[in-house]
């Protein structure tokens, strides 16, 4: 138990399952009440999410609120839950996007397994964050497979069955890799050691007790799990598919939340566990990073339909955040970490838009939408803001988490960052063009009818619109408590490689 | 001979039996003969639902033995024994076994139950060879004597082929049990030949004199004891349905009446595995060199084909059929680690795959209807419209199988992944979890079938007689998808069952 006398961070968890199994068990006909508990669930996580943040010490560099109960002991297996500066805000992130995405986005039909659904997703995406225990990670992480695919197949558009399979083969294909590793570094663990434990914390302290090159093959086995779920070029097939299929609030959570699993994922397990064979592969993943922010860039420029437009555009954002983490940089990683957050707002934001647009024209066909700007002038201004965000433009929070990451990687990337630079000017390339097509312009007869957005449509892009210029204006607080995890994780890579930070970047990230 | 001579022949020294340590056996064959007689004697017919009952309670007294005899193996002061002059031993592994095969004979009786009913087959003869089938699955498990290892296969076998051609009016049926004998009867003939190999190397088929010998003496010649080890490999991996030892599988668990291919699919497998684990991976120890590359490639050949080919069926029970291939594989993934944690990864697999497989073809039994007509996959198209809670269930159940957290189907896969990385068979690990995303696509492809039937399909669906749901397969259901997904999260007890349930070698006394 922490000090704070209740399990937050367990409550964190819980919390979700329950409300989805409280919405399974209200009976179907009563459709207010199913959505009165979905929301009411949602709005609870949020509120424990935000408790989290104020609670949350700053200045502690390791892992807070920490709770561990045995669950397997034949394994030494635990529940082993804690928080630090890199997990906090995904957090908050996700308790905080939920709410927005529940109450903005009505399903089309059977409102009460979507809403079970959903709230299991949650449960999954916070537990991912919050495990510190190997073999509850892969749980957490696995699981929330299961209500996506559902999502996905249920309530989708068009071909969205395949879109659900391909999903969920391709990310437990790249999990099959990483259950192996896990299972391999535990056992190689206790033969170096003799204690078997899942344990994170135990297991990356006690570097060494693995040979170096078995810890180079394990990276390897959680880097393909974790570029799957990024998704890093090549392996990225599935997302376009899955993100334009998906329904809206799938699209939102899928880009908000679960992408970030991945970098989460290289940040947390990679980094920590093996920080020799991240040194090694370094150029290689920051190469591939590299390439998915041009190719991401150049295919969503050549997109007709919007919705896999923004989809391609993540390919491009994600390749940025791997590019920042493999820097080794106090700001690279600070970048990475603040971008993740970033990108789950612009970019859920702007799910929510095409969404909305959607809703009205029923088609998402760049060709079809017109002049929108002169029907819909507030939806036009909120697309203007987020699509600048997603831009990068200075002032909006895209700007702090890009310019940190080009800036830390700079000094250990050079030539990756110049390329990198490229992809900032290419998603403007796209994302303008595809504005002007679709709001610039002269309505035709069939987009003249467009409906602006109505109150609550205004009242779900709020929050998300200030959270867009407060982080972009006074990052401060943010960085503030995510910078000693980082240096943290840096030290403890320098310790274990021959990697250090570079005298630049380290006084840098001192002031 | 004159009376003197008589008396001076020494009396053949029967063994003094232990009845309490074969409990569980003669409760189940007792049950047996019970039903049999009274369903000859009575004169009217027994009300319904009573032969299942009986069936059931028959087991669930079983376990109740089983547990004493748990009782008494586990406890320090005095542990595992033999019985019958060192003919069965009774350890954990023997307890977990028969516990394991008499939870099948429940499930399958409850299944069966409306089954015979609506085919209008009802009469107690499929619960008596149920029983009787299960007795010989358990004789095997505690066999200490590869004769008794044969004595237990035959009576296992015996009984379900006439279980599989238990449908009169249906030919699939009837050809499948056809199919099973000479089949089965081949690889008896195999498994007897392995026998008197592995007795001519070593002079005895005692697993505790065998594993004596074979650590006590260097052949010089091991030839004869290698084909031994060959052709028992033959005998019990047609039982356990491994490549490429599979061909039957197919063809007879569709033909089968679906009841009795769950009881095949859960009890014989499993008594198969018992007989593979405790001759090779317990007595024969020494020899792991030599017949663990064995166990490699009849893993990874089960693994690959068992989900490759069950991808391209469009027949349920044919799909799966070739997963229960990839699970036997799965399983030898435990067996070919060699280790106590392989063997206690192997009995996990084998309690939870159980409950799944009995489950699945449970529903299979149910969505299949009158004379298990139709079980394409279009059958399924829309269960979830038609039946909510049976095609949830149904999710449970394949998810489990492919392998999904939270369920008992992922702990016992991470079971024997941890035993194969800890052995050093990465490659077998990795392969393995390959073979699970393969396979992970079948039981995706049904569930797309429940879950997302297209419109235009569904209105076909329409059209399909109403799945029923008798209480009997209800209750089989709950119990199987409640194992699954409490054993899923919380597995300690299961996990602290199967790890004190490693085979003991004992000698006659």
């Amino acid at each position: 138990m922490n000090d704070l006398g209740f399990p937050l961070l367990t409550a964190l968890i819980v919390v979700p399952v329950l409300g989805a199994l409280a919405v399974a068990l209200v009976p179907r006909s009563n459709a207010a009440l199913v959505r009165g508990v979905g929301v009411a669930t949602t709005l609870v996580v949020a509120a424990l999410s935000v408790w989290l943040l104020v609670v949350f010490d700053g200045n502690d560099a390791g892992f807070q609120l920490g709770e561990k109960y045995t669950w397997i002991a034949d394994f030494g297996i635990a529940w082993n839950l804690g928080v630090d500066g890199i997990s906090l805000f995904l957090v908050v992130l996700t308790g905080l996007l939920y709410p927005i995405a529940v109450i903005g986005v009505r399903p089309h039909h059977d409102p009460k397994p979507y809403l079970a659904w959903l709230l299991l997703l949650e449960a999954g995406c916070i537990g991912v964050f919050l495990s510190l225990d190997l073999f509850l990670f892969f749980v957490m992480f696995e699981i929330v497979l299961v209500p996506m695919y559902f999502l996905i197949g249920g309530w989708g558009y068009g071909d969205r069955v395949y879109a659900a399979l391909k999903f969920f083969l391709f990310t437990m294909a790249g999990s099959a890799f990483m259950l192996v590793g896990i299972v391999a570094l535990a056992f190689l663990h206790q033969q170096a050691t003799g204690e078997l434990t899942f344990d994170l914390v135990t297991i990356a302290e006690a570097q060494g007790s693995i040979a170096q090159t078995t810890a180079r093959w394990l990276f390897l086995g959680f880097a393909v799990a974790f570029a799957v779920k990024v998704p890093l070029f090549p392996l990225h097939t599935w997302l376009p598919d899955a993100h334009t299929q998906a329904p809206t609030a799938g699209s939102v959570i899928l880009a908000g939340v679960m992408l970030k699993l991945g970098t989460y994922g290289f940040l947390r397990f990679g980094l920590y566990l093996f920080p020799e064979a991240a040194a090694y592969f370094a150029p290689f993943l920051v190469t591939l990073g590299v390439i998915g922010i041009i190719y991401g860039a150049v295919v969503a420029a050549m997109q007709r339909d919007l919705k896999r437009l923004v989809a391609y555009s993540s390919v491009a954002h994600l390749g940025f955040i791997v590019l920042g983490t493999f820097a080794f940089t106090t700001q690279g990683l600070q970048g990475g970490v603040i971008q993740m957050v970033n990108h789950g707002i612009s970019t859920g934001a702007l799910f929510l838009l095409v969404g909305m647009i959607y809703e009205r024209r029923h088609t998402r066909e760049i060709a079809e939408l017109k002049g929108l700007q002169k029907a819909a002038p507030v939806l036009a201004g909120v697309f203007t803001v987020v699509m600048l965000s997603s831009i990068g433009l200075p002032g909006l929070n895209g700007f702090v988490g890009e310019f940190l990451i080009l800036l830390g990687s700079f000094p250990t990337r050079r030539w990756w960052a110049v390329v990198a630079t490229v992809g900032v000017i290419l998603a403007a390339v796209y994302l303008l063009w595809a504005y002007q097509r679709v709001f610039h312009g002269a309505p035709d007869e069939a987009n003249a009818g467009t409906p602006d957005m109505d109150r609550r449509e205004r009242l779900i892009m709020a929050p998300l619109l200030a959270a867009i210029v407060f982080l972009g204006v006074y990052p401060k607080p943010v960085l503030e408590r995510i910078e000693p995890a980082v240096d943290r994780l840096i030290a403890h890579v320098e310790a274990s490689s021959d990697f250090s930070q570079p005298e630049v970047a380290a006084t840098e990230g001192e002031r | 001979m004159t009376p003197a001579v008589i008396a001076q022949i020494e009396p053949i020294a029967t063994p003094e039996i232990e009845w309490f340590a074969v409990s569980p056996l003669l409760v189940l064959v007792g049950g047996a003969l019970v039903l049999l007689t009274a369903a000859a004697l009575a004169r009217s017919r027994p009300p319904r639902g009573f032969y299942a009952l009986f069936t059931v309670v028959t087991a669930a007294l079983a376990v109740a033995c089983s547990a004493l005899l748990w009782q008494r193996v586990t406890d320090p002061g005095r542990g595992p024994f033999t019985a019958i002059g060192g003919a069965i031993t009774i350890d954990g592994f023997s307890v977990f076994f028969a516990v394991t095969i008499t939870a099948a004979i429940a499930l399958g009786a409850l299944l069966a139950d409306d089954y015979l009913r609506r085919e209008g087959l009802d009469g107690p003869e499929l619960y008596v060879l149920m029983l009787l089938s299960g007795t010989g699955g358990v004789v095997m498990a505690m066999a200490n004597d590869l004769i008794v290892v044969f004595l237990g296969l035959e009576t296992l076998s015996i009984a379900l082929y006439v279980m599989a051609g238990l449908h009169l009016r249906r030919l699939e049926s009837q050809e499948s049990a056809i199919k099973y004998f000479v089949l089965g009867s081949f690889s008896s003939a195999f498994l007897l030949y392995g026998i008197a190999l592995v007795y001519g190397a070593t002079g005895s088929t005692n697993f505790g004199a065998i594993a004596g010998f074979l650590s006590g003496n260097v052949l010089a010649s091991n030839g004869l004891l290698l084909a031994g080890f060959a052709l028992l490999l033959v005998g019990l991996g047609f039982k356990v349905a491994a490549v490429p030892f599979h061909v039957w599988t197919p063809d007879v668990y569709q033909g089968a009446p679906t009841p009795v291919t769950a009881f095949m699919a859960s009890a014989s497998k499993a008594a198969g595995f018992a007989a593979l684990l405790r001759v090779f991976v317990s007595t024969f120890d020494v020899y792991r060199l030599d017949w663990r590359p064995l166990m490699w490639g009849l893993a990874v050949l089960s693994l690959l084909v068992g989900s490759f080919l069950a991808v391209v069926q469009s027949d349920v029970k044919r799909m799966l059929a070739y997963s229960s291939i990839s699970h036997a594989g799965f399983i030898l993934v435990g067996a070919e680690a060699a280790s106590d944690r392989g063997i206690a990864g192997a009995l996990f697999y084998l309690l939870a795959y159980t409950f799944m497989v009995v489950g699945s073809f449970g529903v299979a039994t149910l969505v299949g209807g009158r004379g298990d007509a139709d079980h394409g996959l279009s059958a399924y198209r829309g269960l979830s419209r038609r039946r909510p809670l049976l095609a949830l269930a149904f999710t449970v159940l394949l998810l489990a199988q492919a392998g999904v957290p939270l369920t008992s189907g992922f702990l016992a896969k991470f079971y024997v992944i941890g035993a194969a990385v800890e052995a050093d068979s990465y490659a077998l690990a990795l392969i393995a979890m390959l073979s699970a995303v393969v396979a992970a696509f079948v039981y995706l492809r049904i569930t797309v079938a429940m879950y997302m039937g297209d419109e235009t399909e569904g209105a076909e669906a329409v059209t399909r007689p109403a799945v029923r749901v008798p209480p009997g397969a209800a209750l089989a259901l709950g119990v199987a998808v409640a194992f699954t997904i409490v054993v899923g999260i919380l597995p300690s007890p299961v996990v602290d069952f199967a790890r004190d349930a490693v085979p003991v070698l004992l000698s006659a006394p």
